[in-house]
């Protein structure tokens, strides 16, 4: 398993060819306050740059963009009663959606964890 | 950009305290400090919350009262000392040029609060109409401070009791902390709470000895925006225009009923022909679930027709859900109407509700 991490601040663990997609830490500050998280339907195709779910906080909604091309094969259900899980655990209970990779070269372009941390320096 | 953005006489407080300060209405402005928008709007709900509205314009008028009235709503022949008004500044054709506050307190002649994005056109259409009758003069040398929630009346019990004897929509001058100042009980939000007038030199340290109070937290212009919203009251620009009348926009309740009697005032034919015409689409409160409905989304009835518009949305902390507000054919408008509201393209239930979305909390004596 590895992380890597997109400009839009988003992250993807990769496990075998299903990668599991939620924002960065930094990305859930910046929000603030999330209050509804609107996620694709399981078996959607989304290519690379679609908007592919939408974080709703107090003041406004901000579209999340797919890091890769995939199929949605899962969904965090528990984000539509617990939101807040965005902010609390970005990175573990917050996650969003899991992809099954069309093109697993496409991870190649995206930044590892110093990159990233270097990115929001 | 930021260079060019004005600062209000607590810009230096906002960035200490570590605010987030975005572009408003040409001043550079908190939109949240670190205690975060939810934090902020829950705190000044339970307790008491400090606002900076400096940006707003502020000024004072002195002469001919009917010259200024017959640009505004408020009948200020009825407007005794130490009261206060919302009113209205309408435009000929009975639109909204903006909403403000007028108050009688001690000194010489009225005391106006306008909003910001509009305050130099409000003052130069007000002193054109009152050349030569009346004086209006800008104070420009003033902050304007915000204490707002169920607990800001302990504050000032503290600070400034004398001001804890008025009633919502009263004002006057009072000493808090060796300062002359200009006191209203009011505000924006819903609460009880008072807007300070105090002047620069002075308004940082005061600030700051309000927020050395255990009960204040500073609240910025995301949770402004959501109590107001909470408390059912437009935010100018958004809710309400220069191309909506106060009969469309549900301020009716704004306009003096003396006015509307002698129908006096900007746009009066047109505002009377709607009173009696009730075909006009109207302002209204709208409850949903799920995703909020944000300013644009459309509303449809439930074979799809398009029926309105959201001019105000967002997540309403107090009640854990999302609110929003628009403009709704007359046929729709009935409290407890179902209509959907389009977000994204997904068609999201809601229902039409009465406002305020959370009970008032004026301290009416």
């Amino acid at each position: 398993m590895s992380t890597k991490f997109t400009e839009d601040h988003e992250w993807i663990t990769i496990d075998g060819d299903v990668a599991t997609v939620g924002i960065t830490a930094y990305a859930a500050e910046q929000l603030g306050d999330v209050v509804f998280v609107e996620l694709p339907d399981v078996g959607k195709t989304v290519s690379k740059g679609d908007e592919f779910a939408v974080v709703e906080s107090v003041k406004a909604a901000s579209e999340v963009y797919a890091p890769v091309d995939g199929e949605i094969v899962e969904v965090n259900g528990e984000l539509e009663g617990e939101p807040a899980k965005v902010n609390e655990e970005p990175t573990a209970g917050g996650w969003f959606v899991k992809f099954k990779l069309s093109d697993a070269s496409q991870l190649e372009g995206l930044m590892d964890e110093a990159a990233y941390k270097a990115h929001i320096a | 950009m930021t260079d060019t953005l004005l600062k209000t006489p607590l810009h230096g407080l906002h960035v200490e305290l570590g605010g987030k300060m975005v572009p408003f209405a040409g001043y550079d402005m908190p939109v949240q400090y670190p205690l975060g928008i939810m934090g902020e709007h829950k705190h000044c709900r339970t307790k008491a919350g400090l606002f900076d509205v400096s940006h707003m314009g502020q000024a004072r008028y002195v002469g001919d009262e009917a010259a200024l009235e017959a640009l505004i709503t408020a009948d200020l022949s009825a407007l005794g000392a130490g009261e206060q008004k919302y009113t209205l500044l309408l435009n000929d054709k009975g639109g909204i040029r903006d909403d403000l506050m007028v108050s009688r307190p001690a000194g010489e002649g009225l005391f106006l609060v306008v909003n910001a994005a509009t305050k130099n056109e409000d003052f130069a259409l007000i002193e054109a109409a009152t050349a030569g009758k009346g004086t209006l003069t800008r104070i420009e040398d003033r902050a304007l401070l915000a204490l707002q929630g169920p607990e800001a009346k302990d504050v000032m019990a503290r600070l400034c009791p004398a001001a804890c004897e008025m009633v919502f929509m009263q004002c006057g001058a009072f000493e808090l902390d060796g300062v002359e100042v200009l006191i209203s009980r009011s505000g924006y939000t819903g609460e009880d709470g008072f807007e300070i007038s105090i002047p620069e030199a002075d308004a940082t340290r005061i600030a700051k000895l309000l927020l050395a109070q255990d009960e204040v937290e500073a609240i910025g212009l995301g949770a402004r925006d959501s109590l107001r919203l909470e408390a059912g009251l437009c935010l100018y620009g958004h809710d309400m225009d220069e191309n909506c009348t106060p009969v469309e926009a549900s301020l009716i309740w704004a306009m003096a009923k003396t006015r509307r009697e002698r129908g006096d005032f900007p746009g009066a034919a047109i505002i009377a022909q709607q009173i009696q015409d009730k075909t006009c689409q109207k302002r209204i409160g709208l409850r949903l679930e799920g995703a909020p409905a944000r300013e644009g989304a459309e509303i449809a009835d439930k074979d799809g027709n398009i029926i309105g518009i959201v001019t105000s949305g967002g997540f309403a902390p107090t009640i854990e859900g999302p609110v929003a507000m628009g403009y709704i054919d007359r046929a729709f408008m009935a409290e407890g109407t179902e209509v959907d509201l389009i977000v994204r393209g997904r068609a999201r239930a809601a229902t039409v509700t009465k406002m305020p979305f959370v009970p008032n909390n004026f301290y009416r004596g």
